[in-house]
């Protein structure tokens, strides 16, 4: 009955990536390369051949969970932007409770305790933004910031100091996991069962906002305070509770990302997962099942660094000019909503419906 | 603060104009705000200007300065009809408005705002220059503030005083205060609204002060007109009227009350007591000094106030929306504290003002809205399973049940009319068969005389089943319809009490305007 409306919400992203794709193609004639060349190879190397798609998959598995950590807090109306900060701090516990656990238990056994820990790190970090802003009324948005940074510094300080593995020599790092407690990959692919995680955390987070009296009471309270405080509903719970959650999924990215691509916490932990989850959430409107295609397509881009470095002679970040030029053009398409007259409902007839004789349907 | 004499040496000693309105109509849609009403504000004059909330004071002056288009009716200016169409306009006639709300922006200096408030500011301002002048100007005005300190330094009072030189500094001739007293206390109050008055006993200013205050009426102005319900109740000399007259003029005839049958309750149990109460306003200002009052089974209780006397966070306390600073609530006898669990043990509904504000998700679809209350027990959640099927049953019923007209019910509620907003807010808040306590704040405002027949009804019915009712409105004669027991608030204090039969209404109008 609303296509309208869904038909806009399908439409504005959309055109906003290809209004994102014509000013990276104008970036690319500026700096002399062909940008019909450099949109065939992105295609070639994200969705081009099952082998190439792999990569994409690989990359877009951090990006569904670390979108969560943005798109959960969004539904009660906080901008939370400290995917990155929540995904370093869960990787460092990941693999502090691998290296503790060592053998001693089956890896099934310490891969669970390590999700777990990632999870609890991550969560207790978001959730720390979430306390702030509802107890001390602290902008979420400028702390979570802040918070990546200090997860960064505290990744840099473990990994240099305390934690550092006397053979890591020229990149310093944890020491590494045991092999049998990485995560392996997928029969018959080379995509490790992390994409598994962020597609059922994108289902079971959907599932959360829209099915459960949980999410209502979340919907309710990032809707109108006002009129969730009248409901009785606690609506400072909810905000710690929700930033937990979205905190975890985050740090979730960061146990995938140490225990199924590194294999031990380094600097390679913030390559910028964090802030292209952030790119994934605003894109997907903040709907959990939108996140897990857009990811596919961040996922893309990302996994295109190399191509374009090899064959078009461009830096390997050329891939973040597009997606810096993708983000501004979905942010301002967000303020484009309800602007055009054609995704307009048509307003309610009060009146009944008046006679039409010239009417060709007898109704 | 020292006050000094008025001088005559402001610049251009010219008389100020006469002002005529001239059976002015002003017309929003269906709802006639303003209807034929005239004025004459005559050279030199202190005229009052009152009438109740939503009398159509504030109209009539917006219409005076250009801010609305009035339908019908004329502005003379010395005799000579005048289109004002803008602030500007209203300007060059030597017009100018004070607001309630203060329109200095706080992180500029006193000097600075001034300069800002020019009509015809320059590009480039020479500061050494304008410091000489505005120095002048301050030497030669009623009173002073200093020209440096940045607005958020200055006192309310000071911030007052600032509004009403700045339209001296424009060279406003006849000035337009809008309850320019309800931020100040009554000792600022009296002083500015003293100033002023030299001022115009001078003959260097006419005043039109819009105020529903009779003591300032009866203490600083010559001439009132007043207003009620959109139209001209009365007109007059302040010294051949009595407060009464003012009064009458204001509130009208003690109406017939119209009978909604009300049955008396039997057994009236306390069910809803609060003791010692305050709280404060979003900026920290005090704005419920300690309140007490016990509602029982079976009755209306009315609260009367004009608006801004603590009314508002009152009911915010009670609905959950405004923590107090002191006091204890409780009802059916035990501590209430707002929560969901208390709200469902006691059966606590409330119909605030503004639905769509307070009541409403805007972005959410009228069947969430509909199920705000129950959406979290059977039959229309399972555990934690929302069951849609079932909140959307509900909501089918309660659009048949209560007429709200929505397209369905997956349209978000911020879509519909003000009066179906309301009527979707009513059929969540009155559907429940076993309501407790009703808390209603002003839950006419705005609406069509059928809603408002229909919104009265629905409260009696709920009373005659014995909920209590807590009534907060300001319109009068809907408290004194459906109460029966009536309540003055003033300054955030109760100044008033009485059953609705011995209600002395000369009583109640003068303890809503604090006399």
């Amino acid at each position: 009955m609303n296509w309208r409306r869904t038909l806009e919400s399908i439409c504005l992203p959309v055109g906003a990536i290809l209004a994102g794709l014509v000013l990276f193609g104008i970036f690319c004639s500026l700096v002399g390369a062909n940008p019909f060349g450099v949109f065939g190879s992105i295609w070639k190397a994200a969705f081009g051949s099952w082998s190439t798609f792999q990569n994409t998959l690989i990359r877009a598995a951090p990006l569904m969970l670390s979108s969560l950590c943005t798109a959960l807090p969004a539904r009660l109306g906080l901008v939370i932007i400290g995917n990155e900060g929540a995904l370093v701090v869960g990787g460092l516990a990941a693999v502090s409770m691998g290296l503790a656990i060592g053998t001693s238990l089956p890896p099934v056994g310490v891969q669970a305790l390590m999700a777990i820990a990632g999870m609890v790190a991550g969560g207790i970090w978001i959730g720390a933004a979430g306390a702030l802003r509802h107890y001390r009324a602290v902008n979420e948005t400028i702390s979570s910031l802040l918070l990546n940074y200090i997860a960064i510094a505290l990744l840099n300080h473990l990994v240099g100091g305390p934690m550092r593995d006397p053979n890591s020599l020229n990149k310093p790092s944890t020491a590494p996991l045991d092999a049998v407690n990485m995560l392996t990959n997928m029969p018959g692919t080379r995509v490790h069962w992390g994409l598994l995680f962020g597609l059922i955390a994108c289902v079971l987070a959907y599932f959360l906002i829209q099915r459960t009296t949980f999410g209502f009471a979340a919907r309710t309270a990032g809707g109108n305070i006002r009129a969730a405080r009248i409901a009785g509903l606690p609506v400072g719970k909810l905000t710690i509770i929700v930033c937990a959650l979205a905190g975890a999924c985050a740090g979730l990215a960061g146990m995938v990302e140490v225990a199924a691509v590194q294999g031990a916490a380094n600097e390679s932990l913030n390559v910028g997962y964090g802030y292209g989850g952030i790119l994934v959430a605003f894109a997907a409107r903040h709907n959990p099942l939108g996140a897990v295609l857009v990811s596919l397509l961040v996922g893309g881009i990302l996994a295109s660094g190399g191509i374009l470095q090899r064959s078009h002679n461009l830096p390997d970040a050329t891939v973040l000019v597009f997606e810096g030029l993708v983000f501004l053009v979905v942010l301002y398409s967000d303020s484009l909503y309800g602007k055009l007259p054609f995704f307009k409902e048509k307003p309610v007839d009060a009146s009944p419906p008046a006679v039409t004789p010239k009417s060709p349907s007898p109704v | 603060m020292t006050i000094t004499s008025p001088s005559l040496n402001v610049s251009t000693i010219a008389a100020p104009p006469e002002l005529q309105i001239v059976n002015m109509t002003k017309r929003f849609g269906s709802l006639v705000a303003l209807d034929n009403v005239s004025l004459n504000l005559k050279p030199g004059t202190f005229h009052a200007l009152l009438g109740e909330n939503g009398a159509g004071k504030s109209t009539l002056v917006k219409c005076v300065m250009g801010f609305y288009r009035a339908d019908q009716g004329e502005i003379l200016i010395d005799g000579n009809p005048r289109a004002i169409a803008s602030p500007r306009d209203a300007h060059h006639y030597g017009i100018g408005m004070v607001y309630q709300h203060f329109t200095s922006v706080p992180a500029m200096t006193v000097a600075e705002n001034l300069v800002l408030s020019r009509y015809d500011s320059s590009t480039l301002i020479n500061w050494k220059q304008e410091m000489e002048q505005l120095n002048d100007f301050m030497n030669s005005a009623p009173f002073q503030v200093p020209l440096n300190l940045p607005i958020a330094q200055l006192a309310a009072g000071q911030k007052q005083k600032l509004e009403i030189l700045k339209q001296l500094y424009l060279k406003s001739k006849i000035l337009i205060l809008d309850e320019p007293t309800s931020v100040l206390t009554p000792g600022e109050a009296d002083e500015v609204l003293g100033l002023i008055k030299e001022q115009v006993n001078a003959g260097l200013l006419s005043v039109l002060l819009i105020t529903h205050k009779f003591r300032e009426v009866t203490s600083f102005t010559e001439e009132v007109t007043v207003l009620r319900k959109g139209k001209l109740a009365g007109h007059g000399s302040v010294k051949e009227l009595a407060i009464a007259d003012m009064a009458e003029m204001m509130m009208g005839e003690r109406r017939e009350i119209k009978e909604v049958a009300k049955t008396p309750y039997a057994n009236p149990q306390p069910v809803l007591q609060f003791e010692g109460i305050q709280a404060n306003k979003d900026n920290g200002v005090e704005a419920v000094s300690g309140v007490s009052l016990t509602v029982h089974s079976g009755e209306i209780v009315g609260i009367a106030g004009v608006s801004g006397n603590g009314q508002k966070e009152l009911v915010e306390v009670l609905a959950g929306q405004r923590s107090p600073t002191s006091g204890t609530v409780r009802v059916n006898g035990e501590p209430y504290q707002a929560t969901r669990a208390e709200m469902f043990k006691h059966k606590v509904f409330a119909l605030p003002e503004e639905p769509l504000r307070n009541a409403c998700v805007p972005h959410m679809s009228v069947a969430e809205n509909m199920a705000l209350r129950t959406f979290d027990r059977a039959p229309q959640a399972k555990g934690i399973l929302l069951i849609w099927k079932a909140i959307r049953q509900t909501a089918q019923g309660l659009i048949q049940q209560f007429s709200v007209k929505t397209p369905s019910t997956e349209t978000p509620v911020g879509n519909l009319s003000g009066g179906n907003v309301q009527r979707t807010v009513l059929a969540r808040e009155l559907s429940e068969d076993h309501i407790n306590l009703l808390i209603a704040a002003n839950p006419c405002f705005g609406l069509d005389f059928a809603a408002v027949e229909f919104i009265h009804s629905q409260i009696v019915e709920a009373r005659n089943r014995g909920v209590a009712v807590l009534l907060v409105s300001e319109d009068l004669d809907e408290l004194l319809a459906l109460s029966d027991r009536i309540v003055v608030i003033s300054s955030g204090q109760f100044v008033y009490e009485s059953a609705i039969a011995e209600a002395d209404f000369g009583a109640i109008g003068r303890s809503m305007a604090g006399h």
